[in-house]
């Protein structure tokens, strides 16, 4: 036991352990939200339950909709749940079923105890409508109409394509209709506003002579009129997008009016092949990727949220990189090392170990009401009261997380900048350069591995962040993305989405908390993704460039 | 014994301005430093050093470690300026101008004395960029002056053949022998009037140490050079004149011939034939 001990092996065991047990903690977490977040696309198939529905006396009801869960609960609970089930054993099973038709039932999803449930049965006809708006329909097609006139009707294969071809039209329809709501109407409100602010900017200058005022005036009736005109072309959109409805008979044997204009998509998942349902899997998944949110975030995609975090964090390390190097470089290479400047460093350093919320009350207090009032003040006399950088916003956001991973930054680039031979910057200076010519040719290309390096952590640390963003910029739903086609294209003043507030959000703020945890789960992959490929991107840098000026490693 | 040092040293001119007038008809002296002092902090690393550089010649400083000659080479180009804490005095002139002077902007100094380093110390960048750096810092931006001068520049130190080929290779590709001599080049790209080396040959291999001897060799007719070394075959080999420094003072200073068959003082004698140091 001695010798064993002596010859160090239990250190090798101790260390060992040590890493497997991390890799074990970072496996299992990312398994878990891979499992957990990459199913919920799956189609599942759906199916009908007779079910002796306790709150209703034990009548029959059929229970149609997609298993999410199992779980088994004590006897106790399901007596505390006001069921008054007689039971041998004291471990009762019991599902979570999605039922969807939240405008019908009051709720998408319901629990049901597996001892009364007396069938199951996959209908293989049970169509699932993806709606705008209340969540999933489930039921059978009963007709399918335009203007009220039925065109197609029952469960055969022609009523369904008929079905199919309609959706597809109207969701054309609704893409043009998006379109110009968002784009044409969207820019054209936008000039008129830009227009009303350079009125409210003349007059306050008092220069609201009538030739300036009335070429105002004319560029806001051109304008009107172009909307005008959308508005008319739209309304005829309207009304062709809602000439066709669909009649669905659903579980409970109400027959249900469906708008054709209110459906995403329809499919028949108990019918789905393999394959068909591997592709409606990836469609399902894009959808997730590239589209905005819906229904209070828990449906459609998370578009907004992935675009926010990642320009936040460009412009995050647009602002903290340059600033961090430059303090460093004056820590390292111009002060005295003295006292002071060990104080300074210590400080630095320990700015780092700030919680992150203290900077989000600084952003707010500093960034938002002080700087922002007073540029809107100086700047923005014209849209008072309306704030345009006095709230908090993008550029806000994005330097209160720069101010925030700035010390990283400078620890690591301190730390590249010491690691450069002093023969390099002897021969350097020995050749007639000045300091400053030997830091920008050659000192600063040589740190620039250790730069990249600090980037990286505080794109890793900034990306993760969530707690100041909720104060300086961060919002549940943003009406549109900080960066678009109307000039100056980037608008650092709009409020964004995030990834990791829309975990938050979605976890923990929403209404149908059974709907959006499957959305947690994916959304906190996405976000991991999103870092990875980041600071992957850095990483990819930064080793071109140790490539490059390889000398340290000499 | 400064007095000392100054009448045993062989008369190459001078060590005042007076007698240097008078003795300038023998040799020219590009270099004549007087009574100079080095402190780093309270301790006295160069203890009152008078002596003269003649124009064109190597002159080596040789000495046990620690005895201040690298110190003094680096006070040439100002190099100890960059060290905390160091206090000089005395004066160094050069082509009669004091480089300690306040008026002195030293990197238009350290053009005219060139430095090289004991390991070499090339940049990471091609070979080419290494050589023209120089010419880059004062603002040479044409192609064709550029070319030139690291053409020349890499001929004269005998690495032209080697890397005509790969100029925008990474210097670092080199074998350490040739990027000294790049680093050689490198200096004197920007023709300066007195090369400085500090013993350039001590990282190299033998057959590399005698390129670098035979370069300097032929360098010495454009150049002043200076070097330091703890090699005495070495010293014996390329220098005209010799320094012997001990304890940060100079014992003795004298043609080469003489120093090394006829020294003038104990010291060196003991030195040169391996008693100590």
């Amino acid at each position: 036991m001695k010798n064993w001990i002596k010859s160090g092996k239990p250190w090798i065991w101790l260390t060992a352990g040590a890493v497997s047990i991390c890799l074990l903690a970072v496996i299992g977490l990312l398994g878990l939200i891979i499992a957990r977040g990459m199913v919920h696309f799956w189609p599942s198939d759906i199916h009908a339950y007779q079910y002796q529905d306790p709150y209703k006396g034990g009548e029959i009801v059929q229970v149609v909709g997609e298993l999410r869960e199992k779980e088994e609960v004590s006897l106790e609970r399901i007596h505390d749940s006001g069921v008054a089930l007689e039971s041998s054993s004291d471990r009762i099973s019991r599902y979570l079923i999605k039922v969807g038709n939240r405008d019908i039932g009051g709720s998408d999803f319901r629990w049901i105890i597996e001892p009364l449930i007396s069938g199951t049965t996959t209908p293989k006809d049970i169509i699932v409508f993806e709606r705008l708006e209340w969540g999933n329909l489930h039921g059978d097609l009963l007709q399918l109409k335009i203007d009220g006139a039925v065109v197609a009707e029952g469960e055969g294969a022609t009523a369904w394509n008929a079905l199919q071809e309609q959706i597809e039209t109207t969701l054309t329809l609704f893409k043009t209709i998006r379109q110009i709501e968002k784009s044409d109407i969207g820019s054209i409100n936008y000039s008129m506003e830009q227009l009303r602010l350079t009125k409210r900017k003349l007059e306050l200058n008092g220069k609201d002579s009538p030739e300036n005022l009335s070429e105002i005036t004319l560029e806001t009736e051109v304008l009107q009129q172009e909307y005008e005109g959308l508005q008319s072309k739209l309304q005829g959109l309207y009304h062709e997008i809602n000439r066709a409805t669909v009649t669905v008979k659903v579980s409970t044997g109400q027959v249900v009016d469906l708008p054709l204009a209110k459906i995403v998509r329809a499919y028949q998942p108990n019918k789905l092949s393999l394959f068909a349902k591997t592709l409606f899997y990836f469609e399902k998944v894009w959808e997730f990727l590239s589209e905005d949110p819906r229904e209070a975030n828990t449906e459609g995609g998370i578009f907004p949220a992935i675009f926010g975090t990642v320009i936040m964090v460009i412009i995050m390390s647009m602002l903290a990189t340059p600033f961090g190097v430059i303090a460093a470089i004056y820590l390292r290479e111009y002060a005295k090392q003295g006292f002071i400047t060990r104080t300074i460093r210590i400080a630095v350093n320990n700015l780092a170990g700030v919680p992150a919320i203290v900077y989000g009350v600084f952003g707010l207090g500093f960034f938002v009401y002080f700087l922002g009032g007073s540029i809107d003040s100086l700047f923005f006399p014209e849209s008072s009261p309306a704030p345009v950088f006095g709230t908090p916003g993008l550029l806000w956001a994005s330097l209160t997380l720069a101010l925030l991973t700035m010390p990283v930054v400078i620890v690591a680039t301190e730390e590249g900048l010491s690691r450069i031979p002093r023969s390099i910057r002897e021969g350097s200076l020995a050749l007639g350069a000045t300091k400053a010519e030997t830091l920008w040719r050659t000192i600063i290309p040589m740190a620039s591995p250790a730069i990249m390096t600090g980037m990286i952590l505080a794109i890793a640390r900034a990306a993760g962040e969530v707690a100041p963003l909720m104060l300086v910029g961060v919002v549940k739903l943003a009406p549109s993305l900080p960066l678009d086609g109307n000039f100056p294209f980037v608008h650092l003043d709009r409020k964004f989405m995030h990834l990791g507030f829309h975990i938050y959000d979605v976890g923990f703020q929403s209404p149908n908390i059974e709907a959006a945890r499957p959305l947690v789960y994916a959304t906190a992959l996405l976000l991991v993704i999103v870092i990875v490929v980041l600071t992957l991107a850095a990483i990819t840098i930064r080793n071109r460039l140790r490539e490059k000026y390889k000398a340290l490693e000499q | 014994m400064k007095s000392a040092t100054m009448t045993h040293g062989i008369d190459l001119g001078a060590i005042t301005g007076e007698r240097a007038a008078q003795n300038s008809v023998l040799t020219e002296n590009t270099i004549v430093v007087k009574d100079l002092r080095l402190f780093y902090g309270d301790k006295e690393a160069l203890k009152g050093i008078n002596m003269p550089i003649p124009k064109q010649r190597v002159t080596a400083f040789i000495g046990p470690s620690g005895c201040g000659k690298s110190t003094l080479l680096r006070c040439f180009n100002r190099m100890n300026d960059l060290v905390d804490d160091v206090r000089i005095e005395g004066q160094i002139l050069l082509d009669g101008d004091d480089i300690y002077a306040r008026t002195v902007d030293v990197s238009a100094l350290r053009r005219r004395v060139g430095m090289v380093f004991q390991k070499p110390n090339p940049f990471p960048k091609s070979i080419y960029e290494n050589v023209a750096y120089g010419l880059r810092i004062q603002g040479v931006k044409e192609r064709r002056v550029l070319d030139e001068a690291v053409e020349n520049s890499l001929k004269r130190a005998a690495l032209w053949d080697e890397v005509k080929d790969r100029l925008h290779d990474s210097a670092f590709g080199l074998s350490g022998g040739q990027q000294q001599r790049l680093v050689i080049a490198r200096a004197i790209a920007i023709e300066p009037e007195v090369l400085l080396l500090d013993e350039p040959a001590s990282a190299l291999d033998p057959i590399s140490t005698l390129k670098i001897e035979e370069l300097i060799y032929e360098l010495k007719s454009t150049y002043t050079i200076i070097i330091v070394t703890h090699n005495m075959q070495q010293a014996a080999r390329v220098s005209d004149f010799t320094a012997f420094m001990y304890m940060g003072e100079l014992i003795e200073l004298a043609s080469t011939d003489t120093l090394f068959t006829n020294p003038g003082k104990k010291q060196t004698e003991d030195y040169i034939t391996g008693r100590y140091g």
